[in-house]
């Protein structure tokens, strides 16, 4: 699909985005360190300083349909070089979170992908199933990348590094694993409850 | 008397990385350094989490960090980079936002004091005698001219990691050549290798690898120190990708820093997992 980016302000964005960060992106003089440093900028649609800049503007539409958050890897380079103090990382992930609540479709949906894949993997095993959490990400990236690193997949398999079955080997999981269900299912709750006192 | 630490390995080094976790035991043994698994811990989040939700991505570690106090340890030893980052970023948060601390513990459902030290093995052995080590130093392999990669995250963001300097760290170069080893100065110390890109953009982590590959051989290295097992897997796992990409020849081995201290220890190459890399790593000795 086409990126329906459009140059309309939004009034309520920056303020938004300022609640959800706790903290004030207007503080940036737009040096660009985050954007010199910055390992994945050459993959990204805008640099990370122009999407602060775009954040000032109130330029939702842009920031939120963007590739950027989507590539960034939270390396943290940005944050630690920014002479004043943003948390561009932390902005990143705040993005990503925001689109995705308001059902913007990410534009770099194998990433996106993953995190889904990760998660729902960790919420149902407590410690990561590698090969199951691979093959939800196969169904979800689906027919693409269906046969993508199978070769290697194989080889960790003989040299012991992947296993076929989930790690249970420790007692009592039926209990840890219910525990940690049940954090996953109060995040959600809590944070139904958040947004809905907002609105 | 040996100094005991709770010990949160994570789910790589029960898995890719179990390597890393088997050779960090032998070296903690050595140097009489006590660790307890944390019982029935669980995965810290990583980075899908605090792309997903800020306070699942807190939620997550101080729950494990509440299990370490159960235990009544005050200090957690954590190898995982990412894991530690994690950590630490939690209990920072943990401290200064006290709504949010207050969200946690319902979530959680369990009282959180706060105080557990969140140490990387490297704070361990950077923080004892180099004498020590250096008298456990037996044989270190002489043909290893070793640069060591730290990544992203045990350095960075220094206001919350307080781990070493941010942009050219020392500690594992110091560790390992107390344990024996020549060690290299190089350019792409704290450089990203694409981390959790690996399997939904790899593109990206071949591109990124392949520059600290390039560097490493420049500088005349011919084996790459690691401390996370995400750096080790997007490293060790992608350079026949990267050779047919680049045309290249890369065929470099990358250790934890575990397994060259082993080495140097004396323990045999299979005790400490060195057959289980991608690119072949036995060394010659």
């Amino acid at each position: 699909m086409q990126n329906q980016a459009t140059l309309v302000p939004d009034a309520k964005f920056l303020k938004q985005m300022t609640d959800e960060i706790k903290m004030n992106v207007n503080v940036c003089y737009q040096c660009r360190k985050c954007s010199a440093g910055c390992p994945m900028s050459y993959a990204m649609d805008y640099t990370p300083a122009q999407l602060i800049h775009a954040i000032r503007l109130g330029l939702k539409d842009l920031v939120m349909n963007s590739k950027t958050m989507w590539m960034c890897s939270s390396c943290q380079t940005c944050t630690t070089r920014c002479p004043q103090e943003v948390e561009i990382a932390k902005v990143m992930d705040t993005i990503k979170i925001m689109a995705v609540n308001e059902g913007i479709k990410p534009p770099v949906s194998r990433v996106h992908n993953f995190n889904k894949a990760a998660l729902s993997n960790i919420k149902w095993f407590s410690r990561m199933y590698e090969l199951g959490m691979i093959g939800e990400l196969k169904l979800r990236n689906f027919p693409l990348d269906l046969f993508k690193d199978m070769g290697l997949g194989i080889k960790m398999f003989k040299k012991g590094k992947m296993a076929i079955l989930p790690n249970l080997r420790f007692w009592p999981w039926p209990w840890t694993i219910a525990r940690t269900y049940n954090i996953f299912a109060r995040v959600k709750r809590k944070e139904k409850q958040s947004k809905s006192q907002k609105d | 008397m040996a100094k005991k630490y709770a010990y949160y390995p994570g789910c790589s080094l029960h898995s890719t990385g179990a390597e890393y976790d088997a050779s960090f035991k032998k070296v903690a043994r050595t140097l009489d350094i006590d660790l307890q698994e944390v019982p029935g811990w669980i995965c810290c989040g990583t980075s899908p989490a605090h792309s997903a939700s800020h306070l699942l991505s807190i939620a997550l570690p101080v729950k494990n960090l509440t299990l370490v106090e159960r235990i009544n340890c005050e200090e957690v030893v954590v190898p995982c980079a990412a894991c530690y980052s994690r950590f630490k970023f939690a209990a920072n948060e943990m401290a200064n936002d006290p709504k949010l601390a207050e969200d946690v513990k319902e979530v959680i459902g369990s009282s959180f004091q706060n105080k557990i030290k969140i140490v990387h093995p490297l704070e361990i052995l950077a923080s004892m005698a180099p004498a020590m080590i250096k008298q456990k130093a037996k044989t270190p392999p002489k043909a290893l001219k070793v640069v060591c990669y730290y990544g992203c995250l045990l350095t960075r963001p220094g206001k919350v990691m307080k781990f070493d300097e941010v942009e050219y760290p020392m500690t594992m170069d110091n560790v390992l050549k107390n344990s024996g080893f020549e060690v290299l100065d190089w350019s792409y110390k704290t450089d990203c290798c694409g981390a959790s890109f690996a399997l939904s953009e790899t593109d990206a982590v071949l591109t990124l690898t392949q520059k600290i590959l390039k560097n490493a051989q420049e500088v005349g290295a011919n084996a790459i120190a690691v401390a996370c097992p995400l750096c080790h897997a997007n490293l060790d796992t992608r350079q026949t990708e990267i050779n047919a990409k680049y045309n290249t020849n890369y065929n470099i081995p990358i250790y934890y820093f575990t397994q060259l201290m082993g080495l140097s220890f004396g323990y045999n190459q299979k005790e400490l997992g060195i057959q289980k890399h991608i690119t072949p790593a036995t060394v010659q000795v």
